[in-house]
């Protein structure tokens, strides 16, 4: 089984880069650097695939909750009448 | 009056988002719902403030942010909590990432957290560190945004993003363990091998 200790001098550099990336604040350059060592190494490639499905696990978990029909209701209230359609 | 109409039918539609966002600030329905009320009211009484053509989703994500930043932290009387403890990058990595090699990392990670696991993990966050993530993280948004909407440099949003996310797999990693699903990683650092 892979070790992660293998990570080693480009790869240092790549995963430094892993969150900018993920977060797409990488400009294009440093971007098109990252895709052409991710091509070549299967071991970043791995880990920056498992933070991206994370980055998707955890965005899909903490969004999901039901909107209470009083607060909907509370909300128009406010707007006051133009915004209840009448 | 019309264009009001507009605007506020226009906002309801990031109710739900407000919403999920606001209990993870909050951690409780009651201020969430405040907290959203408050938001959409300010909202509306502001609406001639808001630019055409920008983005009216940021928009009410910063008058949240901000509303919450200014009344609900005071009314919590929380301490704002800078340390977190230091934890090695790739923390969660090293002991899931591999955990199963014949299954996708997909099935693995989604079926392996539930979904009050992931939102215990960000809420525990030190608030300093749970805005950035949730507004990166759960609502999508760029450093700039965020540094926008909670009025820090982007430098320390990203530091705290950087810390942030290392406590919240820390978080996750020890759910992981508690249920023993560590254990069947071969070569994870400080794992016990069960018989």
């Amino acid at each position: 089984m892979r070790k992660n200790s293998t990570f080693m001098g480009d790869c240092n550099e790549t995963l430094r880069e892993l969150e900018q990336f993920l977060d797409h604040e990488l400009s294009d350059d440093a971007r098109e650097v990252i895709h052409a060592h991710l091509g070549g190494c299967d071991d970043c490639l791995e880990a920056f695939d498992f933070h991206a499905e994370l980055k998707m696990v955890i965005a899909a978990k903490c969004r999901n909750d039901a909107v209470p029909p009083e607060l909907l209701a509370r909300i128009r209230q406010c707007f006051g009448d133009d915004a209840a359609g009448s | 009056m019309a264009d009001r109409a507009e605007f506020a039918a226009e906002a309801m539609q990031y109710a739900g988002q407000l919403y999920s966002a606001a209990l993870r600030m909050t951690r409780n329905r009651a201020d969430a719902e405040d907290l959203v009320q408050e938001t959409y009211l300010r909202a509306y009484r502001s609406f001639n403030t808001f630019d055409e053509g920008t983005n009216l989703r940021a928009w009410l994500f910063r008058i949240l942010t901000n509303t919450f930043i200014n009344s609900y932290r005071a009314k919590q009387r929380r301490p704002v909590e800078d340390e977190l403890g230091d934890i090695e990058d790739l923390y969660m990595y090293k002991r899931i990432g591999n955990l199963d090699a014949s299954r996708s990392a997909e099935d693995t990670l989604f079926e392996m957290f539930t979904d009050d696991e992931v939102k215990q993990a960000l809420e525990e966050l030190p608030e300093n560190f749970r805005l950035p993530v949730l507004l990166a993280d759960v609502e999508d948004f760029s450093y700039k945004e965020i540094a926008e909407m909670m009025d820090i440099p982007i430098g320390t949003v990203m530091s705290r993003l950087h810390r942030g996310r290392k406590a919240m797999q820390k978080k996750l990693t020890d759910f992981a363990t508690e249920r023993g699903l560590i254990s069947r990683s071969a070569d994870a650092e400080e794992q016990h091998i069960h018989g």
